[in-house]
């Protein structure tokens, strides 16, 4: 057998990721200064690198105020978007692969239902004891104690199938979604607070989101990568994975906790930004193959690059800002359609 | 303990709720024998590969692989033991033929290592000896059932274990690659010592290639011994309840079953 037939099960950082890697690293810095002020590259990099080594040489000549627009406005407001864009994607391949469906994504679990209850419910009592990060908090809590919820739900003898899960997070979203309608009923005027946050925004984040959200999503695109061969051979079937040597069981307990914090601290920072986790694991999988140890990687960075492209188009390019989670799924939507059709021609004319 | 003994079942039973699958069950299972398991459906087959394997473990009673209770051994060390060909297998994903027969080497591959150039070969050779080599860079979501299930063939056959276990392997192939892989199977018998517990459903196909017969009922064995003296018009009388003829075939050099039309009462 020729060798580069096994280039897709090769490890490693291979070209295609130092390819996106470049890619997000110009995104990011164009995209900075994009906006009601215009900075140019040069002076963005400049800033930031004198931010970053604390040299006041290199700003010398800037308006004082793009600095501050820089790293304290956008800087955040721009991470928190490709990492969530990451960490989205990441738990969209790993939900596809232990839920045995390409179909799923990260909030087939009901995930997002409990951040959005749990938002809802801290939105609805003006809880600020814990300042500007209460909803956030109440928020994740929904979401780890829906996984909780779920995975209780659908285990019989400490053995998970992933058709209980699904079935069982469809069971608990259903409930979350009229608890969360009946919130919105009795919330008067505080009913357009909880729709915004529901439609999902990276308006006004700081930096301690883009720490909080890249601790969490750098860790779970660890864990994934760690099991990504038991992951690629999970999606196969558990019966032969077992066979196969992989503590099944195990292993899809482990991934379905990672992929889903990774999920919750991104849907408590950002609200419900639908598609992302769906389609790119899709759209990498359509162009490199089903091998999750490169899906993972290449979907974090392209989920990146493209949140934060929409994030900019919503923020500097169209006239209002409206709402990314709103602006993903339009684009998203029939996007997919494009892709799903058009491998279902392929198959069909192929038989 | 006699070391004889590749499996050893003691008094194993095992429950979906409250339903008895596997009724007291004890057994033995020496090695380099074909041994064939046959049964009406429900009467626990899959649930004993699925014992053998770990996939579940029972309620009351020992399994003991190599004299040590099977509960002892890693998952890894299992999967470098033991290989299953399971009934169903989810094809979602379009990895390709190469990529999912390589998958049977995962127990001999370190975490973060490539395959090494010995499993290339050992992969390659198996595809040739089931003639998939020409489709290695389809995708399996292409394949026939057929296909698929020589497919997942190739890859417990990658795992070169001592123990090679079916459960219904050859269900969706037509004869001429059901012939194939007994063959194979067979061979590995008898050239490497492998011990083979399969799953038939084909009599004659089974009064073939097997040396040793268990006819399961209700969760129970009823009889096990060599296919010459238990492959008997009474046992199949009692484990399926219909009548047949045994005769003995000399071109196949074996025991042949033959069935005849029975009238239905009510038209």
């Amino acid at each position: 057998m020729k060798k580069n037939a096994w280039l897709r099960f090769s490890i490693g950082f291979s070209g295609q990721t130092l390819l996106l890697g470049g890619i997000l690293f110009i995104v990011i810095i164009f995209s900075t200064g994009m906006g009601y002020i215009k900075i140019s590259y040069v002076e963005v990099i400049r800033i930031i690198i004198s931010k970053i080594t604390g040299n006041q040489v290199l700003v010398h000549g800037i308006d004082h105020v793009f600095p501050y627009v820089v790293w304290d406005v956008r800087l955040p407001r721009i991470l928190t978007a490709a990492i969530v864009g990451a960490g989205l994607s990441i738990s969209g391949g790993v939900f596809q692969g232990i839920l045995l469906n390409p179909l799923a994504d990260p909030y087939t679990l009901g995930i997002s239902a409990g951040a959005a209850f749990g938002a809802s419910i801290a939105l609805l009592a003006d809880v600020t004891f814990m300042g500007i990060y209460s909803v956030p908090f109440f928020a994740f809590i929904g979401a780890v104690t829906t996984l909780a919820a779920v995975m209780l739900l659908s285990s019989s003898n400490g053995r998970i199938s992933s058709t209980n899960l699904i079935l069982s997070g469809i069971i608990v979203a259903a409930i979350l979604s009229a608890g969360i309608s009946f919130i919105k009923y009795v919330a008067d005027e505080q009913v357009s607070i909880i729709i915004f946050w529901l439609m999902g925004s990276f308006g006004s984040k700081i930096w301690s989101d883009v720490f909080l959200t890249f601790l969490f999503v750098s860790i779970g695109l660890v864990v994934s990568v760690f099991f990504a061969r038991d992951l690629n051979i999970i999606s196969l079937g558990d019966r032969s994975a077992s066979s196969l040597g992989i503590e099944t069981n195990r292993v899809r307990i482990i991934l379905l906790i990672t992929a889903s914090l990774v999920t919750a601290v991104c849907v408590s920072v950002s609200g419900i930004i639908g598609f992302v986790g769906l389609i790119i694991p899709h759209l990498i999988r359509f162009i490199l193959g089903p091998d999750n140890k490169r899906l993972i990687p290449a979907s974090a960075l392209t989920g990146a690059i493209l949140l934060l492209t929409a994030d900019t188009i919503t923020r500097a390019v169209l006239p209002t800002e409206i709402p990314i989670g709103v602006l993903t799924a339009l684009i998203g939507g029939p996007f997919f359609c494009y892709i799903f059709r058009k491998k279902r021609i392929i198959k069909t004319s192929g038989q | 303990m006699d070391n004889k003994e590749l499996f050893e079942f003691r008094n194993v039973s095992f429950y979906y709720d409250k339903n008895k699958a596997l009724d007291n069950i004890s057994l033995s299972i020496k090695p380099g024998k074909f041994y064939g398991i046959v049964g009406p459906n429900g009467c626990g087959k899959t649930t004993l590969l699925d014992l053998l394997v770990r996939n579940k473990t029972p309620e009351s009673g020992t399994i003991k692989y190599h004299g040590q209770e099977i509960n002892k051994y890693s998952r890894k060390n299992l999967a470098k033991n033991i290989a299953l060909v399971p009934q169903d297998f989810y094809i979602n994903f379009s990895f390709s033929v190469g990529e999912t027969v390589l998958m049977g080497r995962h127990p001999y591959i370190p975490r973060f290592a490539s395959p090494s150039s010995e499993d290339l070969k050992i992969v390659d050779k198996i595809m040739d000896d089931l003639k998939i080599t020409s489709f290695k860079d389809k995708n399996i979501t292409d394949l026939s059932g057929g296909e698929k299930q020589r497919v997942i063939f190739a890859r417990a056959l990658a795992q070169n274990t001592p123990v090679l276990i079916l459960d219904e392997g050859t269900s969706n192939m037509d004869i001429q690659y059901t012939l194939n892989i007994m063959d194979i199977v067979a061979n590995g018998v008898e050239a490497k010592k492998r011990t083979v517990i399969a799953v038939m459903h084909d009599l004659n196909l089974a009064s073939v290639y097997c040396d040793r017969l268990v006819f399961m009922k209700s969760g129970r064995v009823v009889s096990e011994g060599n296919i010459d003296k238990v492959l008997s018009k009474r046992n199949i009388k009692d484990v399926f309840g219909i009548d047949c003829n045994i005769s003995y075939d000399k071109y196949s050099e074996s025991k042949h079953v033959i069935f005849r039309r029975r009238k239905l009462e009510n038209g």
